[in-house]
């Protein structure tokens, strides 16, 4: 799950992270409302959105009056930004960030992830704040620096200084970048993150180090116990058909194509895209229906992909193990009935209960077209939708 | 001969007495696996179909002599269950358990490390050694007897992959879902070593996905200790990066851990990967043919 720069600041606040001082505005009067508090002289005025590279499309900018603010903030909010990471389509803005505004001397990063080869958390650091931290790493791997650090102790302040020798921040603000690194860290691991990136982290004329930007992703498996964290989620940030899978638990991503996939499993699910697209069909959507789905999570899955102008024909591919065949049956079973299926559908399924799913399949008297085995639906399934 | 599981490995089930814990522990006994007890704290004492259920994972283990346990506690418990497993000394801890926060998985394998306890997963469908042992979520009966060695990041990918191969006459050593999660306990290069290391085992086919490097890193290991043939397929092939594909490991970011990267790097040590899905049997088969093992491998008549 993503959150906003501004929420992300407000939770480094809380951890004395030290970030420059700023309000959320939803309109123009809003924001000048929220420069008038701040009260200084250069304001920035930066869009919210969940998607990087807002600068470059024109969603930053510096005001140096309250009129400014008003130009700009009118300017920004409502206008749809696209970014490398906003996909064609772009975001709309409909928050921003009025924050105040200040003396940069020089910009690091410093983010935390969680590293796959360690099975640890690492945190990373490099004196090229400010631009794609990939390309850094593409680039000039000698100029990014890594600790990882031991669950036990937690980052250590050690570590911290290490970290801040090697990116050359300067001797007299040591003590204030270990603070810094150390709050995040502390972030890191109380609210589940699976990324923090500040970048940039800035050193200011009067001697601070703030972090300009807070770029977070938290751990969706642990959302159970980060009630707080879930209240910063915003919808408008995200897909209409995704948001509907979420309420029933349901790992569904949007895509292009037309051909809707019900299927068990994020490998299995993941290979019936690749299996559509050999065939030269265009899938519409990954979706896993989970281990442990219910005849109603069946129901809603096969309604929400049926909810997709674009698809033309359904392509139901179930491996039980942990799901049963009938379940699954059941649930298309109902959901064609209460829905209406004018499309053409493909189901193959094998696994545990598959007789059983079989069974009420064809005693459904729906019209279902059956697959011997994985090639043979995708190959089924792209022929009815293009005919 | 096998890996990890055999007819006498002795099992203990945590979580036997919820609903999950309790259907797959009727499908293993079902299978002959020989489950010894269940765990529930607070339920010690009691039976559930016929199994004795203790409170603590030390009691399971004194009063049985268990040597593995299947975890299908919940996840915000998991960890912890892991954990106690870990404490009271058994050989292999299979957490099937899917969605625990991957900040008590680095807690859990930091806790594990120089202890004697293998972890498998979590997020994984478990491990089964055909007419045997089955310790997991897998539906037994696609399951032959055999010589064909099996690891896998996704649960229904593997069935995938061990169908085919029983459809085409082709049995399974052992098939080991090692699972999705980005810290998990055994990876590809463990269970490769420990095929390597069986008689039985001819052949292996490994199913990898997009996101991370364990593939990668598989094939450096390959490249350098294999001495039996290696097929791999990767999932994901046509996944949008940036987005997470249903694992919480399964994401291209940053450019990294695309399918094309892994399958090029597998090619270039020698490992023949599956064009699609559909073919994993196949492509194995082919290879068996070509090292001239084919005969070896087939183990019974469809």
């Amino acid at each position: 799950m993503n959150i906003h720069e501004y929420q992300g600041k407000e939770l480094l606040r809380k951890y004395g992270v030290a970030v420059p001082d700023g309000k959320v505005a939803y309109s123009a009067t809003e924001a000048v409302d929220a420069a008038k508090s701040l009260g200084t002289d250069v304001t920035v005025v930066k869009a919210q959105i969940h998607a990087g590279g807002r600068g470059k499309a024109g969603g930053v900018k510096i005001a140096k009056n309250l009129d400014e603010v008003r130009t700009y903030a009118s300017e920004i909010l409502g206008k749809t930004l696209v970014t490398h990471q906003t996909g064609p389509e772009g975001k709309v803005v409909n928050r921003l960030l009025i924050e105040q505004g200040c003396d940069i001397k020089n910009e690091y990063y410093v983010g935390l992830v969680v590293d796959r080869a360690t099975s640890r958390i690492v945190m990373m650091a490099s004196e090229e704040g400010g631009t794609e931290i990939e390309e850094v790493a593409e680039k000039t791997p000698e100029k990014i620096f890594k600790e990882v650090i031991d669950p036990v102790t937690g980052l250590m302040p050690y570590q911290a200084r290490r970290l801040a020798f090697n990116i050359n921040i300067p001797k007299e603000m040591l003590k204030e970048a270990v603070k810094f690194m150390m709050g995040l860290y502390k972030v890191f691991e109380a609210k589940d993150c699976s990324i923090a990136e500040i970048n940039p982290l800035v050193t200011t004329g009067d001697g601070k180090v703030m972090a300009l930007d807070a770029k977070f992703n938290f751990d969706s498996n642990a959302l159970f116990r980060q009630k707080d964290i879930v209240e910063f989620r915003d919808l408008d940030e995200e897909d209409e058909k995704e948001i509907e899978a979420s309420k029933y638990d349901l790992s569904y991503i949007s895509l292009e194509g037309n051909i809707g996939c019900m299927v068990n499993g994020a490998g299995l699910a993941m290979s019936t895209m690749d299996i559509i697209k050999h065939y030269s069909g265009d899938p519409a959507n990954f979706l896993d229906v989970g281990g442990g789905a219910t005849k109603e999570k069946v129901t809603e899955a096969f309604k929400i992909i049926l909810s997709d102008k674009n698809v033309k024909g359904i392509y139901v591919n179930i491996f039980g193990g942990i799901m049963k065949c009938d379940i699954i049956a059941d649930g298309v079973v109902a959901a064609t009935k209460e829905v209406g299926l004018t499309i053409p559908l493909v189901v193959r399924l094998e696994g545990t209960n598959v007789e059983l799913g079989k069974k009420i399949l064809k005693e459904s008297g729906l019209d279902i077209t059956a697959a011997d085995s994985m090639a043979d639906g995708a190959e089924k399934i792209v022929s009815l939708v293009k005919a | 001969m096998s890996i990890l599981i055999n007819k006498d490995t002795k099992v203990i089930v945590q979580g036997i007495t919820g609903s999950t814990g309790l259907f797959h522990t009727k499908q293993a006994v079902e299978y002959g696996t020989n489950i010894v007890g269940g765990v529930t704290p607070g339920k010690g004492g009691t039976e559930i179909e016929g199994i004795p259920v203790f409170d603590t994972v030390s009691d399971a283990v004194a009063k049985t002599g268990a040597n593995a346990s299947v975890v299908y506690v919940p996840p915000p418990f998991a960890a912890d269950a892991i954990i106690e497993a870990t404490d009271a000394g058994l050989d292999l801890v299979i957490t099937i358990t899917e969605g625990i926060p991957v900040v008590d998985m680095i807690k859990v394998k930091r806790y594990m490390e120089g202890k004697k306890t293998r972890l498998i997963g979590p997020n994984c469908p478990g491990v089964i050694t055909p007419d045997e042992c089955k310790i997991g979520i897998m539906p037994g009966y696609i399951h032959n007897k055999g010589h064909v060695g099996v690891v896998s990041r996704s649960g229904t990918l593997t069935y995938e992959a061990v169908h085919q191969l029983s459809t085409n006459g082709i049995g399974q050593s052992t098939a080991v879902g090692i699972g999705g999660d980005p810290v998990n306990g055994t990876d590809f290069i463990d269970v490769l070593h420990l095929f390597n290391e069986d008689p039985d085992t001819q052949a292996v086919i490994m199913i990898g996905e997009i996101g991370g490097t364990a593939e990668e890193e598989a094939a450096e290991w390959i490249k350098q200790n294999m001495t039996k043939p290696v097929v791999g397929f990767i999932g994901g092939q046509t996944a949008p990066p940036g987005k997470r594909m249903g694992h919480a490991g399964a994401i291209i970011s940053g450019g990294k851990g695309t399918a094309d990267e892994k399958i090029k790097t597998l090619n270039a040590a020698g490992v023949k990967v599956a064009e699609t899905p559909a073919v994993m049997g196949e492509t194995l088969i082919s290879v068996l043919k070509e090292k001239d093992l084919y005969n070896k491998c087939l183990t019974h008549n469809v």
